[in-house]
């Protein structure tokens, strides 16, 4: 005999089947429909050549100035980001480790966390009024920093959290202060973690528009100082998907998907080097 | 002369411990520390100050309620309203969650009460995946294949079958459309709310599904009965914290929402989100009187709104996972 509750129970599995199937095609359909729409017009001059004269109503050119740009902006922002955060979340385990403070500081970092990137493409455009400065390379750089910043540190934080309190103790046992703890045996503990942290900010940097909309500016070639304006693929993407020209419209495509192979790649590789990392620490 | 070939180079090492010693390092540095985590905070206070003080000529000007409830936005005559945008924000927001929870659910309760091991270590890559796209790229996915999809099939069918509620209503001829930016956006916040679903769902412990299974309740009930209902609060932060993140995405929605300033009253109907107006008009904004002073006050809002929802979330996420340790 078939009880209701079983039917229930099958109905809700099948649902539940489902839903996962919807989840995990929709990633299949993103990545397939932006691989078939940017195969076709993806060449090597795309990727090895800077904006021509009439770039933009479908002449020759490429977008190295856009995959540069990005590089180095994210690159930047990344570097600067590490800066602050990795001292501050070895201070928040080190140092700080449950009081208050720490809790403050953590809320913090989850409220910027969820700030959207057009807000800090506004803020840095206010701030970078105040300095007098024009949309440039470091303009960029910092937002993409501010941007970046709470990423990281939240990861590294999470990633110290998973070290052992038993080493720290070690430490401290044969004499070790909060900061020689800190420096020799925690950040070797959390390397394969710390590099999946900064790897997830450089990914989050290098994919995002809005906050480089303001603050970096466009241009057909590559910067050669900080205080020249500069190109971003994703912006890339976006400024050749508005032109009404069929030719240049592809080429957005190819952007995207040269875009969406950078992204995939760090995350996948970043995957990678954690597990491979993980085998010289401690368990 | 024999001494010195022995004695290591002075390093950095021993030049400090003559200045400073271990102790006093370790104390200075607490001291630098301290200061250096000062910044999230400060961040925080800095840009509300800067937005604030930016947008303060026009909310002089006008009135913070003239601006809220403001139907028009003509910046050539010093019109700035911006109700249609916040309603274009609130539509795209609240038709993503009600596409994007059901599913979503539904797949964390999977992960976390039915799956075996293997899936779900999948499926772990592949949610960070599908939250490791560019918001640019779900664009370009979004124009390319749900604006047409929109057009051809789904509005004429909602529209013919369910015309009659104003909410399926369209009198859109192209795909360009609130339930667009709302399919794009419910696939980007997938991941997020899976994500924090799941974790809170895990703190729930297995002593009470035993419990439930023991008693002959199927995993269904089990679930709907014991651990659901343990995991409301928690669900619904992660929904809000869900929420908040698509109140402030850009550029996919810039790309496929239509970007006409009007309130919605159909799904089917174009939008203007206030990302997007801020995005928009970036270019423009310092060459006419009070522009740049309103879209910063745009920006305001809009970082008003989702630090409402954010705080909240997440100080009521934190107390459930600390509960659980």
């Amino acid at each position: 005999m078939i009880k209701r509750r079983h039917v229930e129970e099958a109905f809700f599995k099948t649902l539940m089947i489902l839903s996962l199937m919807l989840v995990a095609g929709s990633l299949g359909f993103i990545l397939l429909t932006v691989i078939i729409k940017g195969l076709p017009a993806l060449n090597l001059a795309m990727l090895t050549q800077t904006p021509k004269g009439g770039y933009y109503l479908g002449k020759e050119g490429g977008i190295l100035n856009a995959i540069i740009g990005s590089i180095y902006l994210a690159l930047g922002g990344t570097l600067l980001a590490l800066i602050f955060s990795l001292p501050l979340a070895l201070y928040l385990q080190a140092y700080a480790r449950r009081t208050g403070w720490a809790d403050s500081v953590r809320l913090a970092l989850d409220v910027l966390w969820g700030i959207p990137s057009i807000v800090y493409g506004a803020f840095g455009f206010t701030l970078m009024l105040a300095l007098g400065m024009r949309a440039s390379l470091l303009g960029g750089i910092i937002t993409l920093a501010i941007l970046e910043l709470p990423i990281m540190t939240r990861a590294m934080d999470e990633v110290i959290r998973m070290i052992p309190h038993e080493m720290e103790q070690a430490a401290f046992a044969v004499g070790a202060t909060r900061l020689e703890t800190a420096l020799k045996v925690v950040t070797r503990q959390m390397l394969p973690g710390l590099l999946t942290a900064i790897l997830l900010a450089f990914g989050r940097g290098i994919g995002d528009a809005a906050s480089v909309l303001f603050t970096a500016g466009y241009t057909d070639r590559i910067p050669t100082s900080l205080f020249r304006p500069v190109a971003s693929l994703p912006l890339a993407v976006f400024f050749q998907l508005g032109t009404p020209f069929p030719e240049v419209q592809q080429r957005a495509y190819a952007s995207a998907l040269i875009l969406t192979v950078i992204v995939l790649v760090i995350s996948l590789g970043s995957r990678w080097l954690a597990s491979r990392l993980s085998r010289y620490t401690i368990r | 002369m024999g001494e010195n070939k022995t004695a290591k180079p002075v390093g950095f090492r021993q030049i400090r411990l003559k200045i400073l010693g271990r102790r006093e390092t370790d104390r200075l540095a607490s001291r630098l520390l301290l200061l250096l985590s000062m910044i999230p905070l400060i961040l925080i206070v800095v840009i509300l100050a800067a937005l604030f003080l930016r947008s303060w000529p026009i909310i002089q000007a006008r009135t913070i309620w003239d601006l809220l409830s403001g139907q028009v936005w003509k910046p050539g005559q010093g019109l700035f309203g911006f109700y249609p945008f916040i309603m274009g924000t609130v539509w795209v927001t609240v038709v993503a969650m009600v596409l994007a929870v059901p599913p979503c659910l539904l797949v964390a309760i999977y992960l976390v009460e039915y799956a075996h091991t293997p899936l779900k270590t999948a499926m772990k890559p592949l949610l960070d995946l599908l939250a490791s796209i560019p918001s640019v790229v779900y664009g370009v996915w979004g124009l390319v294949a749900i604006v047409p999809w929109v057009q051809s099939t789904l509005a004429p069918f909602l529209s013919r079958w369910l015309g009659f509620i104003p909410l399926f209503h369209s009198n859109n001829p192209t795909g360009f459309s609130v339930i667009s930016g709302s399919i794009v956006l419910a696939v980007m916040v997938a991941p997020f709310i899976i994500a924090v679903t799941y974790e809170v769902m895990h703190t729930v412990p297995d002593g009470l599904r035993h419990a439930s299974l023991a008693m002959g309740a199927t995993r269904w009930q089990t679930v709907r009965y014991a651990v659901l209902p343990q995991t409301i609060p928690g669900i619904a932060a992660g929904i809000v914290m869900g929420a908040s993140r698509a109140l402030g995405e850009t550029m996919a929605v810039l790309m496929v929402v239509g970007n006409v300033a009007k309130s919605p009253s159909s799904i089917f109907d174009p939008a203007y989100p206030l990302p997007a107006l801020i995005a928009n008009n970036y270019g423009e904004m310092l060459s006419i009187p009070m522009y740049d002073s309103a879209l910063l006050g745009a920006a305001l809002v809009l970082l008003l709104m989702v630090l409402f929802f954010n705080v909240v979330s997440t100080l009521t996420l934190r107390q459930i996972l600390r509960r659980s340790g």
